[in-house]
C-alpha cells in the first residue's frame, strides 16, 4: 500500500434526509487501496444509510460518490457492482437451498449475460477464488448444511469473484467464534495484498483495531473523528461514538455472604450437547457461561429452560426440586429466557412495544372476573419502559422499528414483568453498540442487586469480564473451569476456553 | 454408509419415493394376479399424463416459492376456447393448430397472474385465488359453457385420441401422447437444472431479497415463470380434451390440491426453492398407483382421497424432519459425530 495512491472510492459531503430527519450532514470519506478502513457509530448514526449511498440502494439529496475517480450522479444498485463495489450484508443475502460454489459463481454468470448456466463452469470459477484466498470449503454441499463460518466465507468469495475493488463487510464477526475470527482476518489480509479496499463495519472495537489502518467514527450523522487506527484505543474509539466515556472496567459488587442459593443444577447431560453440568446460582449473582460456538453453551441454558430439554439430572429452583420437560415448566418454576435470535425468537416484530412487554405475563393481570386489569397492565408497562430507558417515541411504536440494543431491552422487559428468580440471557449485547451495551449491563446488575440470579452465556469475554461474579468455561459440553473474583480476566478466560 | 445412504435418498427424497412405489407394486401383485400385467402400467401411465403435465407447472411454482391454485382454470379456458375456435371455423387445422392457440391463450391468462403477483407483491395464493374465480366465470360467460361430446370434436383431435406407440394385443395400448408428455418433462428438467433462467428460479425461491441484491432481475422472473406455466397448463387442459374425447367447461377446476399433494410428495418444497421434476413424476405415478389400484388391495375405493391424505401428510412430515435435522447440524458445528447419528 502506497500512501500516495488514488482513491478508489471517494464520498464526498453527501447529505441525506429521511422524512425531515437528517441521517447523513455533509459527510465525506475516502478509501484507499489496499486499506482495512474502520466505520465506527453507534445504531442509527447513519452507518447504514452511508453504505446504502455507497452501493447504490439509496440516492444522497446533495454530495457525490466517485469510484475510481468517476463520479456517479445516478449510482444504482447494478452500477455500484459492476465499478466493484460489494457489500457483504450481515445477513449474507446467500441461497440456502443452492450449492456454495452456485452461490459464490451465480453472479458472474448473470453479470456475463449467460442463458445456459454451466455446472463445469460454475465450479471452476468458484474453486479458482477459494483456491486464490487458500480456503477449504465443500463446494458441493447446500449452504443450509454449512455452518455460519463457512458461509460468511462463501460471501467473501462471491463478492471478489467478479473483481471487486471495493468490499463492505458489516458486522462480519458478529456470528464467529475466536479462531474463526482470526482465519477471517487473515483472508482479509491477503484482500489487502491484492490491493483491495475494506470497509469494516463492526461493533467489536478490540478487533476492529487489530485489522483497520484507518478508523473514521459517525455520530449523528456527522463524521466526528477520522485518523490512523494506531491513534485509537478501543476507549478513545467508543468515546467518540458515544460522546461520554463508557467503561468498560470491572464492576461487580460483592455478594452478601448469606445470600441464599436460588438454583441447583446437578449432574444434567443431554446426549450430543453437554455432560454432567453440575452448578449453583446465588440470589444476586451474575453467573457467566462461556465457552466457543458448538461447545455446549447455549444447549445447557436451552435445557434449563426447557426448549430442549435434557436426558438426566436435577434442576432445583428455591430449594425444590423442579422437573423442567417443557418451556411451560420451566416458565412456572420462575425461570425466564432471552434467547441470542431475539428478533425471530423472542419477539412479536409488528406489535407494539406495549403488548411485547406483557405479552408473557398476561396471565397475573386476571381481575376476578377473568377480564384483564388495564389500569395495572398500563402502569406496569409505563414503569419498565422508563425503568429500562427504552428509547421510542412512546409505548404504541412497533418494535420492528427499534434499534438492536432497544428491541433487546424490550425482550428484558418482557422477562422482568414476570419477576422471574432466574433470568438466563443468551448473547444479551450481540449486535448492540457499545452506549447500549453499557447500559443493559447496568439493567442486569440493577436486578442481581434486587435479588434476581442471572445466567449470561456469551462468548464476548469482556462482558463477561465486566459483570459477572463467576464464569464457567464450557469445552465439548463440559464445564472445564470455574473463575472467580480475581481469576476472571480476558487471557485466563480465552485460554480456557480454547483448551 | 450414511453418506451411499444419503445418496439414494437423493436430494429430494427420490429414493425414498421409489422404494414406497415398489413396495406397493409388490404388494399388489401378491393380492392380485390382475395388476402386475401391461395393461394396468399402460392405464398406470394413460392417467398420470394430464397430471404430471400440470404438475410440473406447481413444480416450477412451488420452486419459485409461490403456490398456483389457477392452473386448472388456465388449463380448461385454454383447452376449451381452442377446441371451440377450431370446430367454429372453416377447416379443421390439425390438432398441433390446436395446441398452439390453446397455449398462446394459457399463456396470456398466465401473464395476468406473473404482472399481478410480480409488479404488486401479492400473496400468489391470493391472487390465483381470485383469478381462478375469474377464469373460470370468464370461461361460461364468454367462451361457452357447452359440453362438447367426441362426436363434435374436430375429427383430427378424435383421431388423435386413439393414436398409440406401443399396442399389445388385448392388453391394452401404451397412448401416442406420452411422447410428447415425456419431452415436455425433459425439457422442463433440462430448464431447471441447466439454464440461468431455471437457477434463477430456485435462487429466487430460496430467497427473493437476496435475489434482487445479486442484480437477478426478480420481477421479470416471475412474469415469464407464469407465462410458462400458464402455456404448460394449456397443454395439460388440450391433453385432458384428447384423453377424455371430450370438451366440458365445467371439468378439471376443483381438483388442484390433488395436483399440488402430487408435488409436494415428490419431494417440492412448500417453502420454495427445491424440487426436482424426477420427484414430481414420482409423486404422480404414487397418487396415480393408488387411486387407480387401492381397490385390488380390498380397500374400499371410498378410502381413496383419505389415503392420498395420509401420503401427503407423511410428504409433509419427512419434509420438515430433515429440514430440523438439517437445523441441528448447523447449531452443533464442533461436535465429534456420534455413532447414533450415523445411523440416523
Amino acid at each position: 500500500m502506497t500512501p500516495s495512491a488514488a482513491p478508489i472510492l471517494e464520498v464526498r459531503d453527501v447529505v441525506k434526509t429521511y422524512g425531515g430527519v437528517r441521517a447523513l450532514k455533509q459527510v465525506s470519506l475516502e478509501l484507499l487501496p489496499g486499506e482495512v478502513h474502520c466505520l465506527a457509530g453507534e445504531n442509527g448514526s447513519g452507518k447504514s444509510t452511508l453504505i446504502k449511498i455507497i452501493s447504490g440502494v439509496e440516492k444522497p439529496d446533495s454530495g457525490t460518490v466517485a469510484i475510481e475517480g468517476q463520479i456517479h450522479h445516478h449510482l444504482t444498485p447494478n452500477d455500484a457492482i459492476h465499478s466493484g463495489v460489494q457489500v457483504i450484508y450481515q445477513d449474507f443475502s446467500l441461497f440456502p437451498n443452492l450449492t456454495a460454489a452456485e452461490n459464490i459463481a451465480m453472479l458472474s454468470e448473470l453479470a456475463e449475460g449467460r442463458k445456459i448456466s454451466s455446472r463445469a463452469r460454475i465450479r471452476a470459477a468458484a474453486r479458482r477464488v477459494v483456491e486464490e484466498l487458500g480456503l477449504r470449503l465443500d463446494l458441493e454441499a447446500d449452504v443450509i448444511d454449512l455452518p455460519v463460518a463457512d458461509r460468511q466465507l462463501i460471501a467473501i468469495c462471491r463478492a471478489l469473484v467478479n473483481d471487486a475493488k471495493v468490499l463492505i463487510m458489516d458486522e462480519p464477526t458478529t456470528a464467529l467464534t475466536h479462531t474463526e475470527v482470526d482465519r477471517l482476518f487473515d483472508v482479509v489480509r491477503r484482500l489487502q495484498e491484492r490491493g483491495v479496499a475494506v470497509m469494516f463495519v463492526s461493533h467489536k472495537l478490540d478487533e476492529v483495531l487489530r485489522i483497520s489502518q484507518r478508523v473514521t467514527v459517525l455520530r449523528n450523522g456527522e463524521v466526528v473523528q477520522s485518523g490512523p487506527a494506531s491513534e485509537y484505543t478501543a476507549r478513545s474509539i467508543a468515546k467518540a461514538m458515544t460522546g461520554r466515556d463508557v467503561s468498560e472496567e470491572r464492576l461487580v459488587s460483592a455478594l452478601a455472604p448469606d445470600a441464599s442459593v436460588l438454583m441447583e443444577v446437578h449432574n444434567l447431560s443431554r446426549a450430543g450437547g453437554f455432560t454432567e453440568v453440575s452448578f449453583a446460582l446465588r440470589a444476586g449473582e451474575i453467573l457467566g457461561i462461556t465457552g466457543l460456538l458448538g461447545s455446549g453453551r447455549a444447549e445447557i441454558a436451552e435445557a434449563i429452560f426447557g426448549i430442549h430439554p435434557a436426558d438426566s439430572g436435577s434442576i432445583s429452583v428455591a430449594g425444590k426440586e423442579r422437573r423442567i420437560r417443557s418451556i411451560r415448566d420451566a416458565v412456572s418454576a420462575g425461570i425466564g429466557y432471552v434467547p441470542e435470535d431475539r428478533l425471530t425468537q423472542g419477539l412479536f416484530l409488528d406489535v407494539s412495544i406495549a403488548d411485547n412487554i406483557i405479552a408473557s405475563s398476561l396471565d397475573s393481570y386476571r381481575t376476578r372476573t377473568g377480564l384483564l386489569d388495564r389500569r395495572r397492565i398500563r402502569d406496569s408497562i409505563a414503569g419498565l419502559f422508563r425503568r429500562l430507558r427504552i428509547q421510542a417515541p412512546n409505548v404504541g411504536a412497533v418494535v420492528r422499528s427499534l434499534s438492536g440494543g432497544n428491541a433487546q431491552r424490550v425482550v428484558i422487559a418482557k422477562w422482568l414483568d414476570r419477576k422471574p428468580a432466574v433470568l438466563i440471557l443468551n448473547g444479551p449485547t450481540v449486535g448492540v453498540d457499545v452506549g447500549s451495551k453499557e447500559q443493559i449491563i447496568g439493567i442486569l446488575r440493577e436486578q442481581a442487586a434486587a435479588g434476581v440470579g442471572i445466567v449470561i452465556i456469551s462468548d464476548d469475554i469482556p462482558e463477561l469480564v465486566t459483570s459477572c461474579h463467576r464464569v464457567l468455561v464450557v469445552h465439548e459440553g463440559r464445564i472445564v473451569a470455574e473463575l472467580s473474583g480475581e481469576q476472571i480476566d480476558a487471557q485466563e478466560i480465552e485460554r480456557r476456553m480454547a483448551a | 454408509m450414511s453418506l451411499t445412504l444419503a445418496r439414494l435418498r437423493g436430494p429430494n427424497s427420490e429414493g425414498l419415493l421409489v422404494a414406497v412405489i415398489v413396495v406397493i407394486v409388490v404388494a399388489m401383485s401378491f393380492a392380485s394376479p390382475a395388476f402386475f400385467t401391461a395393461s394396468t402400467f399402460f392405464a398406470l401411465v394413460r392417467s398420470s399424463m394430464v397430471p404430471l403435465i400440470f404438475a410440473l407447472g406447481v413444480l416450477l411454482v412451488l420452486i419459485s416459492g409461490g403456490i398456483d391454485v389457477s392452473f386448472l382454470a388456465i388449463g380448461i379456458f385454454a383447452a376449451y376456447a381452442s377446441v371451440k375456435w377450431a370446430i367454429d371455423g372453416s377447416a379443421d387445422q390439425g390438432p398441433l393448430m390446436v395446441f398452439a392457440i390453446a397455449m398462446a391463450v394459457g399463456a396470456l391468462l398466465g401473464l395476468l397472474n406473473g404482472v399481478v403477483i410480480a409488479r404488486f407483491r401479492l400473496p400468489t395464493l391470493i391472487v390465483t385465488l381470485g383469478t381462478q374465480s375469474i377464469f373460470k366465470g370468464a370461461l361460461i360467460a364468454y367462451v361457452g359453457s357447452v359440453y362438447i361430446s367426441a362426436a363434435r370434436l374436430p375429427a383430427s383431435v378424435n383421431e388423435l385420441s386413439r393414436a398409440h406407440v406401443v399396442d399389445v394385443r388385448g392388453g391394452g395400448y401404451l397412448h401416442f401422447m406420452i411422447v410428447p408428455v415425456a419431452i415436455v418433462a425433459v425439457l422442463v428438467a433440462l430448464l431447471l437444472r441447466r439454464t440461468v433462467f431455471g437457477r434463477s428460479i430456485y435462487a429466487i425461491g430460496g430467497d427473493t431479497e437476496a435475489a434482487r441484491r445479486v442484480g437477478i432481475r426478480v420481477v421479470r422472473t416471475q412474469i415469464l415463470l407464469y407465462v410458462l406455466v400458464g402455456a404448460l397448463a394449456a397443454f395439460g387442459g388440450v391433453l385432458h380434451v384428447i384423453l377424455g374425447r371430450n370438451a366440458n367447461p365445467q371439468s378439471l377446476v376443483g381438483t388442484e390440491l390433488d395436483i399440488i399433494a402430487a408435488v409436494v410428495l415428490g419431494g417440492a418444497s412448500i417453502f420454495g426453492g427445491r424440487g426436482s421434476v424426477l420427484g414430481t413424476v414420482l409423486g404422480v405415478v404414487l397418487v396415480q398407483l393408488i387411486n387407480n389400484n387401492l381397490v385390488l388391495l380390498g380397500i374400499p375405493s371410498t378410502w381413496q382421497r383419505a389415503a392420498v391424505g395420509m401420503l401427503l401428510l407423511l410428504g409433509v412430515g419427512v419434509q420438515a424432519i430433515a429440514a430440523g435435522r438439517a437445523r441441528r447440524r448447523t447449531v452443533a458445528v464442533e461436535q465429534p459425530v456420534e455413532p447414533k447419528e450415523v445411523l440416523a
